[in-house]
């Protein structure tokens, strides 16, 4: 398995950089970095607002090549993804994308992600952890090969209302015509591009996936065609505030992965997350089904809520209360959203306090010039997501 | 005549722990070591001019941070600095270098294949859970299994609650995890050969057993729960050498109105109506109290300083059939400059930590296979540092100190005790060893002290030169420790104790040992426990 | 399209499959078992290998099977009879001062008083400790946790079995059941050759050497058969396809339909749950419950299919350990061979004459390497019994050890013959007639053995008996207790607790378990 012994400097750096590193770098004004998977990514370029409006109002790029990407193809593919995960994977088309997840043997959640059927036995698995051991794990039996192709596909989330708009710019016609959850394919030259119209923002998006070797000159292109429409790169800090906004869940941060989770009761099944509805008991054999079948008909100790807190403080890392004062769970993620002006949070709860119409209360500390303040906030569970625009869905895309 | 309240025989760290604590209580305590200077084998010794040589133990881990704490080590000189970083070098020129950052480490095991980069996560979850599991007994005294008293089976419910609080799933990991060899431990995550020869290595030092062995996946669960500041499984070295440790140790003694007398061997423990009274030096002096406490092991307690006559027979056939082999000998070389190794700039994060020069599990079993046939391993395993570049202490400007562990060397050879030609000649295969990896580090080398087992033994008292006391098999673990029914520091004869690492929760510079004893010293005296109980874990 | 309905069918008619479906049919069920070969026995079979011989091709001696179920199935009346009982253990000696060993007694001219001594306080305290395994072997072991009340008090009677040894004689049980032979050998005994013999026996069939930790272990297993009435290992007349003929009868008498030579292919789940069994000839059977007498590998890999069980089970399933070591040799005689210094060849002979010389032997077979001075158990059961080999000549039966699974340069034709040659040479210092006598001969690799007798791994166990591998542990997490993680789906074979040895206990708990498994 000597795959990449060769690294050249293998011992000096730190963070890798992502082919579109030249120009992150030269947009990142703040020079505020973390690291993901490895690689440098900017938290914040200019101005958060400015970033997060970007993408509500006009068009925010983001550079996702970090995110773990994997190619399984052979002539069992689809009954391997089907085994993988709880979703009944045989009924993606090719061109198709689905939102997975998949789970341990206890029926605990290991990772979500999307998964691109490419063709007929070819897929791409996109997920926010790595996952090469658990997948080839679930190889044997199967007639398939799993790559890790996170550094051969350079990655970019194009998301926004202008975003359809600006990549005609770049003479892709027909593209508003694009499903969400579809792939279609555009050149850049002579280069081609795969383009889905999927994203992490709850706004009509597309992501785009190419080859690392032309990643700067499609950015300086795409930069060039949305330079009247709005375009702005955005940081990891935004993309973070319109997710929450959009309902979507983060590994790591709203769940753990199970199997390297170390202390017990930590790890959530799909029922505990509110992913009822990717489950499919009827179908082939997949990971998990036993426990998840036995948890779906004796009940889950936990329930995920979307919460509105009352007040205007966020309510990260917030206990939350019932109406006798006992704390029933905590809060896994939070934010003000500025464009729905409500205060929103996600919630890990114990069985029943998730029920809708239950009195709750968030426990809030803030810290103002050095003093910190305790509140105790109404908040009521909601079903669905804060912000949930109908150009989300349009087809054609509403195109400005 | 005076009398003391305690007297401690052996002053390591485990001994003065136990008169610390003896002495913090408010009893006279006097210990009493036989060689010139105090640590026993947690010492520091300058045997080659300017140069400071951590000569037995050399890095510090377990040391008990609840008792560093309390015992207030710190102003009494004790600084631990974390080091991080290892590496294993490979025959063909390249290395695996253990980073401490994850993303590095990520990349460093996908060079090699990206399942196991994939399944280091895997592996340090399923190993922290065991680390999780055994840190909060550490501090504890084990119960007695057979005994029905309350004390016992409070601690036996201490034992089951933290069994029930598993699942059936979690308690089968557990119980093979226990039983396992760290080889197969590391089959069930790893494919890359190089990628298991390095994590092996924490399986194996200080045992007479090889990778494939059962029970070595606990020997490296021995090595990784330690912690530095919080992070578990971290490293650090003492500044000033390993002696730094129990110099503070007795210098909190010290302070606390302790006496200790050096040059002071004990040649016999007197015992009176099936108590122990005292104690007879080899220069013929006696002291007394009535309290004795032996830090030595268990083997050189009961069958050396003790009277068969005055013990239970079982005691007596229980020592002898203590296990405790030796297995490791250890360099120590003063260097003129910085030696290179293949590949590694000398810049390097990797330079400060751990090397190992044994790429595959086969060569490790091949180095133990050596050790059952009397043999040094012709292609040893070694564990070795230069602490030198992180304490300015060790070494003059520009000049460095080299720890070099090796395994597998025998107690005696097959042609009988070792001779001074046998120790050059298995100085020579590790230096030789070393220097595949590492052009001019021969050139380098200003001074060497080579250490067989039977070296060890000769000046620290180890039997065998064992390191820890014992060897950590199940049958010498927990309440078997030293022997099944004598677990709980408490020696066969009123006022005698145990505190040395041939107790629990054994060696590796813990001090846990001395102060488990030290509880159970003030409990039977009926005066307040002083002793502090370990940190919650979450 | 097979048109028969049964309760439960079972897969293999190895002497676990068929103790197993004699219990389910005793119970009142229909039970059909399929069995790939063109006889019953599995691994427990006489046949031919060599014009006008036969041999126990795999299991050659009885020191275990449980008399309950020889009582509970008649098998006595159904044709199993000894040709001798209690043979003596002869650890063989180069120069002819051999040890004889007997239950208790140990006898040989150089051997001092202390060790004989020795030796019966050994035996008698390994018998009490066996005796805690054997109550353990004749039922379902509990659950550590989530067991419910009969587990509990299942889990308590042990403790209880345990603590009712004694203070003095718990507290060595607790240290040495962990531990290696070797180290115990060393602090009892003086003669070499007593601890090669003892080292010997803790290590039969095993990947272990005697320094390997769970060799005591290994061996107290061992001594659950002097519970069982074997003194000493028994020889069936007619070789050992006898006790697994007997046992057929008595499932035949019993109503159990058993079908030879249909081979199953795979074991049909519906839903999670096992349905029936398709055969390698496309024929299927259904059934309620489905036994499997195959080893954990051939059922959930080969039978079932890992896409059709969850991937942290599969994983569990690749990391059982079942790796052996051992070969058999099979030798056909022109006479008897004379053993220097012995008179009597009809006994169990050792070649392990002390306990390093085995540890070393088993150096080679970690590397991938067979042993270049391997350890051997030696039966002539024509000595006793005449139906195996023409008058006057023999038959001559090997365990040897160390040959490795995966022979580093592979096993074929030539490193057969170079082993085989290495065991002859090997053989002849004890017997220097020995070579000449030689007719024929057959080695079988634990490859062999795998493909032969269909066991993943070629192991006697099917799995490793080590401390992780035993009781509620066996085989494997998700499958313990003989039940599985499909649905209706059991095991019942020696991968099971207590293992195997011809002991035919997993069998009849399985059967009881799956009783159990329908009333609820």
């Amino acid at each position: 398995m000597n795959l990449k012994r060769n690294v050249p400097d293998h011992d000096e750096r730190m963070l890798l950089n992502t082919p579109f590193h030249s120009r992150l770098q030269k947009a990142c004004e703040l020079n505020e970095w973390e690291e993901w998977k490895g690689y440098k990514a900017p938290v914040i370029f200019t101005d958060l607002a400015q970033e997060y409006f970007a993408m509500r109002n006009s068009c925010g790029v983001f550079d996702l090549t970090p995110m773990t990407k994997y190619k399984i193809e052979g002539p069992d593919a689809t009954a391997y993804l089907d085994k993988l995960m709880t979703r009944n994977m045989t009924k993606q088309r090719v061109g198709q994308v689905l939102y997975v997840i998949w789970c341990d043997d206890e029926g605990q959640v290991l990772d979500d992600g999307t998964i691109f059927r490419l063709t007929d036995k070819r897929y791409r698995l996109c997920s926010a952890g790595r996952h090469m051991d658990w997948l080839q794990c679930t190889a044997p039996g199967f007639d398939v090969e799993i790559i890790d192709e996170t550094a051969e596909v350079a990655a970019l989330a194009v998301q926004g209302p202008t975003s359809c708009n600006i990549l005609q710019g770049l003479g892709w016609d027909g593209l508003e015509n694009l499903k969400p959850f579809n792939i279609t394919h555009f050149q850049f030259g002579e280069t081609p591009i795969t383009v889905s119209r999927t994203g992490f923002t709850g706004d009509l998006g597309y992501e785009l996936w190419m080859p690392p070797h032309c990643a700067e000159a499609f950015w300086d292109k795409l930069m060039e065609a949305g330079k009247d429409r709005g375009i702005m790169p955005i940081g990891s800090r935004a993309l973070d505030m319109v997710r929450i906004e959009a309902g979507f869940l983060q590994a790591g941060v709203d769940f753990v992965h199970a199997e390297t989770t170390v202390r017990s009761g930590r790890t959530r099944s799909p029922f505990e997350l509110g992913f009822g509805w990717l489950v499919h008991f009827d179908k082939a054999h997949f990971n998990g089904r036993k426990a998840l079948y036995q948890e779906k008909t004796q009940g889950s100790p936990h329930q995920f809520v979307k919460l509105d807190v009352a007040g205007n403080r966020p309510a990260e890392h917030a206990f939350i209360y019932n109406k006798h004062k006992k704390a029933v769970g905590s809060v896994t993620s939070a934010v003000w959203s500025p464009i729905t002006k409500t205060n929103i949070a996600f919630a890990s709860l114990e069985t029943p306090w998730g029920e809708a119409g239950t009195e709750l209360y968030a426990e809030i500390y803030f810290l103002r010039e050095l003093k910190w303040t305790r509140e105790m906030v109404k908040c009521s569970i909601v079903e669905e997501a804060a912000y949930n625009p109908v150009h989300r869905r349009a087809v054609p895309a509403r195109c400005l | 005549m005076k009398k003391y309240d305690a007297i401690v025989i052996g002053a390591g760290h485990n001994g003065l722990t136990t008169a610390a604590y003896l002495a913090k209580s408010g009893l006279d305590v006097l210990v009493l070591e036989k060689n010139p200077y105090i640590g026993g084998a947690t010492v520091t010794r300058e045997l080659y001019p300017d140069w400071k040589y951590s000569n037995c133990s050399y890095v510090c881990s377990l040391l008990r941070p609840e008792l560093s704490r309390d015992l207030e080590l710190y102003k009494h000189g004790l600084q631990v600095i974390p080091y991080v970083g290892s590496t294993t070098f490979t025959r063909d020129g390249d290395y695996f270098g253990g980073y401490d950052d994850h993303a590095r480490l990520y990349r460093e095991l996908s060079r090699f294949s990206v399942r196991d980069a994939n399944a280091y996560d895997r592996y340090s979850a399923d190993v922290s859970k065991q680390t999780r599991l055994i840190r909060p007994f550490l501090l504890r005294t084990p119960a007695d299994p057979t005994s029905f008293k309350p004390g016992d089976i409070g601690e036996l419910l201490y034992l089951a609650k933290t069994v029930y609080s598993m699942s059936e799933r979690q308690l089968h990991d557990t119980l093979r995890f226990w039983t396992m060899s760290i080889a197969e431990f590391l089959d069930e995550y790893f494919e890359t050969d190089v990628i298991k020869a390095h994590l092996a290595g924490s399986g194996i030092i200080g045992t007479a057993l090889g990778v494939n062995s059962p029970g070595t996946a606990y020997v490296l669960l021995h090595h990784y729960m330690g912690d530095v500041d919080g992070t578990v499984g971290a490293w650090g070295f003492a500044r000033g050498g390993m002696g730094a440790v129990s110099d503070a140790i007795q210098s909190a003694f010290l302070a606390y109105g302790g006496t200790v007398r050096t040059d002071a061997e004990v040649s016999r423990v007197i015992v009176k109506n099936g108590k122990t009274t005292g104690v007879v030096l080899h220069n013929g002096d006696d002291l007394y109290a009535d309290t004795i406490v032996s830090a030595l092991d268990p083997k050189r307690t009961f069958l050396d300083i003790m009277d068969a006559n005055d013990l239970p027979e079982d005691v007596v056939s229980k020592a002898q059939n203590f296990k405790i082999r030796g297995s490791s000998g250890k360099l120590n070389i003063a260097l003129d400059g910085l030696p290179s190794f293949n590949g590694l700039a000398k810049n390097s994060r990797l330079m400060v930590g751990d090397m190992h020069f044994i790429d595959s599990l086969e060569r490790m079993e091949r180095a133990y296979d050596d050790w059952k046939n009397g043999s040094w391993s012709l292609d040893p395993y070694v564990d070795m540092l230069i602490p030198s570049q992180i304490d300015p202490t060790m070494a003059p400007e520009g000049k460095h100190m080299m720890s070099v562990f090796v395994q597998y060397a025998p107690p005696t050879l097959a042609s009988g005790a070792w001779t001074d030609t046998d120790r050059e000649s298995f100085g020579k295969t590790v230096i030789d060893q070393i220097s595949q990896y590492s052009p001019d580090f021969k050139d380098l080398i200003l001074h060497a002290e080579i250490r067989t087992p039977q070296d060890i033994e000769r000046e620290t008292g180890l039997t065998e030169g064992n390191i820890f006391m014992g060897e950590l098999t199940f049958d010498q673990l927990f309440f078997n420790r030293p022997f099944p029914g004598y677990g709980q520091y408490r020696g066969p004869l009123g006022g005698m104790y145990m505190c040395s690492s041939g107790t629990h929760p054994g060696g590796g510079v813990m001090a846990a040992p001395g102060a488990n004893a030290a509880r159970e010293i003030l409990r039977d005296l009926k005066r307040p426990n002083i002793v502090p109980s370990a940190y919650p874990d979450d | 399209m097979a048109t028969d309905t049964f309760d439960v069918i079972v897969i293999g008619a190895g002497h676990n499959g068929l103790v197993c479906s004699n219990y389910l049919s005793r119970a009142g069920l229909k039970v059909l078992v399929l069995e790939a070969a063109a006889q019953a026995g599995g691994a427990c079979i006489t046949r031919s290998f060599s014009e006008g011989f036969a041999v126990s091709a795999c299991a050659h001696s009885v020191s275990q099977l449980h008399p309950d179920i020889v009582g509970d199935l008649g098998l006595e009346s159904l044709g199993l009879q000894y040709a001798v009982k209690n043979l003596k253990t002869i650890a063989l000696s180069e120069d002819g001062n051999h040890l004889s060993i007997l239950g208790e007694r140990v006898e040989g001219a150089q051997l001092s008083d202390s060790d004989r001594q020795a030796y019966g306080i050994f035996y008698n305290r390994t018998k009490r400790f066996a005796a805690v395994l054997a109550n353990l072997a004749g039922k379902c072991p509990p659950r550590l946790v989530e067991g419910g009340l009969t587990e509990k008090l299942s889990l308590f009677k042990l403790g209880l079995d345990i603590r009712m040894l004694g203070k003095t004689e718990m507290r060595e049980f607790m240290r040495i059941a962990t531990i290696n032979i070797f180290d115990v050998l060393e602090e009892q005994f003086e003669n070499p050759l007593l601890k090669g013999a003892i080292s010997f026996d803790a290590v039969l069939g095993a990947h272990m050497g005697p320094r390997s930790p769970n060799t005591v272990l290994a061996y107290i297993h061992r001594q659950m058969g002097s519970l069982f009435g074997f003194a000493g290992p028994a020889l069936p007349q007619g070789g050992m396809g006898t006790v697994t003929q007997a046992i057929a009868r008595a499932a035949v008498a019993n109503k159990v339909d058993i079908r030879y030579n249909c081979p199953v292919k795979e074991i049909t789940i519906d839903h999670g749950r096992a349905v029936g069994v398709v055969l390698q000839d496309g024929s299927t059977y259904s059934a309620a419950q489905i036994v499997s007498n195959a080893d954990p590998g051939t059922t959930f890999k080969g039978l079932v299919g890992y896409p059709k069980l969850d991937s942290g089970f599969a994983r569990r399933v690749e990391n059982i350990r079942t790796k052996s070591d051992c070969a058999k040799l099979h030798l056909t005689l022109d006479g008897l061979p004379e053993f220097t210094g012995s008179s009597d060849a009809g006994q169990r002979m050792l070649i392990a004459p002390d306990a390093a010389y085995v540890e070393r032997a088993f150096n080679h077979s970690k590397y991938g390497e067979y042993s270049s001075a391997p350890a051997m158990e030696i039966l002539i059961p024509s000595v006793h019994d005449a139906s195996l080999a023409p008058q006057g000549k023999h038959v001559m039966s090997i365990i040897v050890q160390y040959a490795p699974f995966m022979l580093r340069t592979g096993w074929d034709t030539q490193s057969k013959q170079a082993f085989t040659n290495i065991i002859v040479q090997r053989l002849a210092r004890y017997a220097p007639n020995l070579p000449g006598l030689i007719i024929d001969s057959e080695l079988l690799t634990p490859q062999d053995i795998e493909q032969e007798f269909r066991i993943t791994g070629g192991h006697w166990h099917h799995c490793e008996l080590a401390l992780d591998q035993i009781a509620m542990m066996r085989p494997v997490y998700g499958a313990t207790r003989y039940s599985t993680p499909i649905e209706g789906l059991y095991l019942c074979g020696a991968g099971c607790h207590p293992g195997g040895n011809v002991m035919g206990m997993a069998g009849k708990n399985s059967a009881a378990a799956i009783i159990k498994g329908r009333s609820t």
